[in-house]
């Protein structure tokens, strides 16, 4: 199970960076989200997956699951949430005053 | 212009308070089962976001005149100050406090300050999410 | 228990929230703003007290023993970290209000630099790798809305670019610390220095090492500084001296805990690495001051230069070296602040940015003319000044390892620093004058201030290197000697 969430997470991976590399900046922030989703299941996949039950109140099994790599995952959520929102807003923002959300045309330094 | 939208306002009408009940319930689970302060907030701004998409931004506002910035200022005030409010019992730094309570009509019922930590996290995503979103509708 | 440890962390915070509903009340803002700053640079001048008579402290959160729960350490490098943080915050708000302008201060400007310094206090102090992670976010957030506000368009372009690449480099540490979750299954630092120190430094750990070596040098601009130029460079000048001064000083803080604490072990791997980065960081910062043509450029250049120089102490990695780092570390973030917002004032009263077009201000400005000649000064590392010392201590350490073409890197450097320093000085302080004495632009005495509080540091930071030397050397002993940080967080027994 672990090896197939690590080749889900190359997958992941592979897409974002397709999307980061491209020049439309919606795109770009897409691929970021799911960089971020990527991430998010590597982190569970180290933390093992499926051992033991869930480790809530009321639940008497003996083995619990390692419940810190879900705390670390949603600390991580919701960090990208907010960093994509705020992106999402800049990038409206970018693209009234530029004119363009092309990141080729957008590119260069101020003083040539 | 005039858009025919008879059907979305009257399912909305329904709907948001399915949604409003629904990010209550998350909220309140959040005490020992799936859900909590972050995702309860998630689903309440998100039902807010949908009666500013079904009627527009001043008619909305009418109802519901709050400054989201400052909600979300206030929910992290909240959160904060039942984190630091430790220091004047002093504990370490976020120690919450927690106890059974009988309560008339409810019975005993398990009461802690973690809840009051929940309320600020879910009051700041509510303000955050609903200011992005009006943030980038505002222009048109 | 000290809670007295967490206060540079939330009092920011909550003040920051307070200033959110006092937005139309700007008066109340500064004064509500600078307070804050105030207290909690007091507040870390009683907690190197107490450092110094009760040995490190620790707050554990919530009563949760570590390596279990979160908590935050305060030892003499961290705290005089702080304290410096704080005090560069302070003068820059004091710069701010006279030059920002009411429609920054209404957009929020205030309460973002206190989550800020917030974010940059929380990184200094925690003794969790994650918590150092949401600290750095906090940190990154509120730079991206300090870069991004006001909203010009060069501005919002280079905004982008900025936070695009800082996610990625976010996306680099979450993947860091994944690894690190796998192999070591714990995450706070002492203990992760215990583990590697009881199980050896195997090859995969080394590996998870230098990915945290690529997160912390993009961070700091190890090397990995091409998106730092063009940022740099659009915010107004307080929030550039803000940035100049903590951003980058906090990826090297990271770069100093995690190859001092938790990965000593391999240092002909991860140290030469380092070593050949800040070697390279060097000689491009340098290429950078001499090709700019532009004050923005040259300074932003030598921020870029001036890690470069930090990180040689982190590579040579003795005992000298980190009394010489920790005190370049606080000498170089009042050196950074006060040099960018000279170059800003110069810029505001000329309107140029061009060095070759601006001349004559040391008729109009002699006391501003001669505070850039003292920072120069320091800069360079002219003794008494404050930079002196720094130097000498990594030089000393760089010559007890004989890395010899480090040291030869790092020297030549300051020559550099001088070059480019003293050409802004010459051409556009010295010469005839363009502007008459009728329509000069009079610098705003808050400005004039803010530079009269730093020059007052950067002399007396020189001058009284004696009196901090007790913070300094204790710092550099806990840094090389990473066992009396582990017994201090992990002996629960006290």
């Amino acid at each position: 199970m672990e090896s197939l969430m690590i080749v889900l997470v190359g997958i992941l991976v592979t897409v974002a960076t397709y999307l980061i590399l491209s020049r439309s900046v919606i795109r770009v922030i897409v691929g970021t989200a799911i960089l971020s989703h990527a991430v998010h299941l590597l982190l569970l996949t180290v933390g093992g997956l499926k051992k033991g039950s869930v480790p809530l109140l009321g639940q008497a099994a003996a083995p619990f699951t390692d419940a810190l790599p879900q705390a670390l995952i949603l600390t991580a959520i919701v960090i990208s949430f907010a960093v994509t929102a705020f992106l999402l807003v800049l990038a409206y923002r970018m693209y009234l005053m530029n004119g363009t959300d092309d990141l080729e045309e957008l590119g260069g330094s101020s003083d040539e | 212009m005039k858009v025919n939208d008879v059907i979305l306002k009257s399912v909305v009408r329904g709907v948001v308070f399915i949604v409003f009940t629904l990010g209550m319930y998350l909220f309140f689970a959040g005490h020992n089962a799936p859900g909590g302060g972050f995702i309860g907030g998630l689903v309440l701004g998100s039902g807010i976001v949908l009666l500013y998409l079904t009627y527009d931004i001043e008619t909305v506002h009418k109802g519901m005149p709050f400054d989201f910035k400052k909600v979300a200022a206030f929910g992290v005030l909240l959160a904060t100050g039942s984190a630091i409010a430790s220091l004047f019992f002093n504990v370490p730094f976020l120690t919450q406090a927690d106890g059974y309570y009988n309560l008339p009509l409810l019975g005993e019922k398990h009461l802690s300050t973690v809840t009051i930590f929940e309320a600020g996290v879910a009051l700041t995503v509510v303000g955050t999410l609903v200011t992005i979103i009006l943030n980038i509708s505002e222009d048109e | 228990m000290n809670n007295i440890i967490v206060l540079p962390l939330i009092v920011p915070i909550i003040t920051a929230t307070l200033l959110v509903f006092l937005n139309n009340n700007i008066k109340l803002q500064r004064i509500v703003s600078l307070i804050t700053m105030i207290f909690v640079a007091c507040i870390s001048v009683v907690l190197l007290q107490l450092i110094q008579t009760e040995g490190i402290l620790r707050l554990d959160f919530s009563g949760w023993m570590p390596p279990f729960g979160i908590l935050f350490v305060a030892d003499s490098f961290s705290v005089l970290l702080v304290l410096t943080a704080s005090i560069v915050t302070a003068v820059c708000l004091i710069y701010a209000f006279s030059t920002i302008g009411e429609r920054h201060e209404k957009m929020y400007f205030y309460p973002f630099v206190l989550f800020l310094i917030a974010g940059v206090n929380g990184s200094f102090l925690t003794g969790d790798i994650f918590n150092l992670f949401v600290c750095f976010e906090v940190m990154l957030l509120a730079s991206y809305v300090l870069i991004a506000l006001g909203g010009g368009k060069m501005q919002l372009r280079e905004s982008i670019k900025y936070v695009l690449i800082n996610v990625v480099a976010s996306w680099m540490f979450l993947v860091a610390l994944a690894y690190l979750y796998g192999t070591l299954k714990t995450l706070n630092m002492a203990h992760i220095a215990q583990r590697v120190a009881e199980a050896g430094q195997d090859p995969l750990l080394t590996v998870v090492s230098l990915t945290f070596l690529v997160v912390f040098g993009l961070k700091a601009g190890l090397l990995l500084f091409f998106w730092l130029p063009g940022s740099y460079s659009v915010p107004p000048t307080a929030v550039q001296a803000l940035f100049a001064a903590l951003l980058t000083k906090v990826g090297m803080y990271a770069l100093f805990r995690t190859f001092m604490l938790m990965f000593p072990l391999q240092p002909e791997i991860t140290h030469t690495i380092i070593g050949v980065m800040a070697g390279a960081t060097i000689i491009a910062g340098c290429m950078g001051a001499f090709a700019g043509r532009d004050v923005r450029t040259i300074a932003t250049y030598n921020v870029i230069i001036s890690v470069g120089f930090i990180l040689v102490a982190l590579a040579v990695g003795t005992e000298d070296a980190m009394a010489g780092a920790v005190y370049y570390l606080v000498h170089d973030m009042l050196g950074k602040a006060l040099l960018f917002l000279l170059i800003g004032t110069m810029i505001l009263v000329t309107g140029e940015v061009v060095v070759k077009n601006m001349n004559g201000l040391i008729r109009i400005y002699p006391l501003f003319g001669w505070i850039f000649f003292i920072m120069m000064c320091a800069l360079v590392g002219i003794p008494p000044l404050s930079g002196f010392i720094g130097k000498v201590l990594i030089g000393q350490g760089a010559i007890e390892t004989e890395s010899y073409v480090l040291l030869a890197l790092a020297f030549g450097s300051s020559i550099i620093v001088m070059y480019s320093l003293l050409r802004i000085f010459l051409a556009s302080f010295f010469g005839e004058t363009s502007i008459n004495e009728e329509d000069k632009m009079p610098i705003p005495r808050g400005a004039m201030a803010s530079f009269i509080i730093l020059a007052i540091f950067i002399i007396g930071l020189g001058v009284g290197a004696e009196g901090l030397a007790v913070y300094v050397n204790d710092a550099a002993y806990t840094l090389s000697n990473p066992s009396v940080y582990i017994d201090a967080i992990l002996n629960t027994n006290k």
